[in-house]
């Protein structure tokens, strides 16, 4: 039982990981109506950021708040490239983020070569109810339920979070009353790569990061995003959770090496379900 | 206020707008009339800055002064938000988020406040569009199909607020209308709008006795 519930944690905290990546696409997406294959660069970006500068002695805290900015720095120069241009398809824009995350390949290995890094987090345990475990698991899910409570207040109660909304309901009203919506979107991108970052800098202490990570990330998270639609944050993070947890379990109870397909199959499973569940409430409708 | 001259609008090889010439003075109240596809949204979206490079080709002179705001064809609220939050963001161009004057021209809006716009009635929603409108305190305002799929008694309150708006605070307004009746009773000049080109323009009292006009006024063409 004891096992059951670590593996439950430690899911909870992967899935966590996987709903900060995810919910960064949800915002790009929402405000742009662009899917940001490069949202796991910024989680990769951020990652190895923190481990060098953790090497290079910053202190912990700076070392992290830092690789965040700069995966938010990525985030908005990922969106002038994808969005900057007026009149960019949503398809173009998928295709340049795809572009952008080969790119990232080439400038990760130059910056910090192909092995991976990693980075120390929080050091020792917990036991809850005979469960152990890691305080830096702890650490994520703590974090992670903050951003998302923190999310909810500046899209529903900040005038910024509702131009952004507004942006996603309705981009040509939004127009009509002024709002930028390219800008909007930049912003969004930024937000994106912040998101990602968060992320990066939480599992590095986990799991090593190397500059290939991000196609794992990204399946991850895009397996969430699309099981809240791409539009809906707290459904996607939902998504994740089952992901994280399906994942650790698996590997838990000995199927480690196909731990991505068995995780996968379970979302791909709930979504035919899901999408059998809508088809029959709309047929009813009709 | 408004100013245009010679406004071409091409969409690839389809032209929208032909050759426009038009104009609204300060204080005065305009109409524009046309069927449907006349072009009379191009020129709406022409003259609010929302037509995109990708979208058309623009040539000719357009000149706005002072602010001006559109409330767009089929109202175009945010759907799940407020209707205080959709005024509020009306005031984004200007940053004026307080929607008392709002309020005190269309009280029925500070009882909505806290309803979501997408579950309102279609007049509720007009009037929250215009609302949004005036949030942004336009000089010029540039209304599409104020009466589109409303009753005729809702639509004539809604012009009746907007007439009070032109004669106490000096707004301009540009009334795009298929409703004919509506616009002449409004309006002092009228601009008729058919395949992207003006076909007839003048004194609203003169248009109306205009045979050709007439025949407008259920939809056919002008000859």
């Amino acid at each position: 039982m004891s096992a059951f519930l670590t593996y439950l944690l430690n899911g909870l905290a992967v899935g966590c990981a996987i709903a900060l990546i995810a919910s960064g696409l949800v915002a790009i997406h929402r405000v742009t109506g662009v899917v940001n294959f490069a949202q796991g660069t910024f989680a990769v970006v951020a990652g190895l950021c923190t481990s060098s500068l953790l090497g290079l002695g910053v202190p912990h805290g700076v070392s992290e708040a830092a690789a965040v900015l700069l995966a938010g720095v990525a985030g908005l120069l990922t969106g002038l490239a994808a969005i900057g241009r007026p009149g960019t398809t949503p398809l173009s824009s998928l295709i340049i983020t795809l572009g952008v995350g080969v790119l990232a390949y080439a400038v990760e290995i130059v910056l910090w070569g192909d092995q991976p890094r990693s980075a120390p987090g929080l050091a020792g345990s917990v036991t809850i109810a005979g469960a152990r475990i890691q305080t830096q698991h702890l650490l994520v899910i703590a974090v992670t339920a903050a951003t998302f409570v923190l999310l909810a207040l500046f899209f529903g109660r900040t005038y910024l979070g509702k131009a952004l909304t507004a942006c996603a309901s309705n981009p040509y009203a939004a127009r009509v009353v002024g709002i930028d919506t390219r800008r909007m979107g930049l912003l969004a991108f930024a937000l994106g790569g912040l998101l990602g970052g968060l992320a990066g800098v939480l599992i590095t202490p986990l799991r090593p990061i190397s500059f290939d990570t991000d196609v794992t990330l990204i399946v991850n998270a895009f397996a969430a995003a699309v099981f809240g639609a791409l539009t809906r944050p707290v459904v996607a993070l939902g998504g994740a959770l089952l992901l994280g947890v399906a994942e650790t379990m698996a590997a838990g109870y000995g199927y480690g090496s196909h731990q991505l397909e068995v995780a996968l199959g379970l979302m791909l499973v709930v979504m035919i379900v899901q999408a059998s569940r809508r088809s029959a409430i709309h047929e009813e409708a009709v | 206020m408004i100013d245009v001259t010679d406004l071409v609008v091409s969409y690839g090889t389809a032209i929208a707008l032909d050759h426009v010439t038009l104009a609204v003075g300060k204080g005065e109240m305009v109409a524009l009339l046309g069927p449907n596809g006349a072009g009379k949204s191009t020129l709406a979206n022409t003259l609010a800055g929302l037509l995109t490079p990708a979208s058309g080709t623009v040539s000719g002179t357009v000149r706005v002064e002072g602010r001006l705001a559109l409330v767009p064809e089929g109202r175009q609220l945010f759907p799940d938000m407020s209707v205080a939050d959709n005024l509020a963001l009306g005031g984004w161009r200007s940053g004026q988020r307080d929607p008392a004057p709002v309020y005190e021209l269309l009280p029925r809006l500070a009882e909505l406040a806290g309803r979501r716009a997408g579950v309102l009635s279609g007049g509720e929603q007009q009037m929250v569009a215009v609302g949004r409108a005036l949030m942004s305190r336009p000089q010029v305002l540039v209304v599409d199909e104020l009466s589109l799929g409303l009753a005729p008694n809702i639509t004539a309150d809604l012009a009746a607020h907007l007439a009070t708006l032109n004669r106490e605070q000096g707004l301009a307004v540009l009334l795009i209308e298929q409703n004919a009746r509506l616009a002449f009773e409004l309006c002092s000049r009228a601009y008729v709008l058919e395949s992207g080109q003006v076909r007839a323009e003048g004194a609203c009292a003169e248009l109306a006795d205009d045979p050709r006009v007439a025949s407008a006024y259920l939809g056919g063409a002008i000859t």
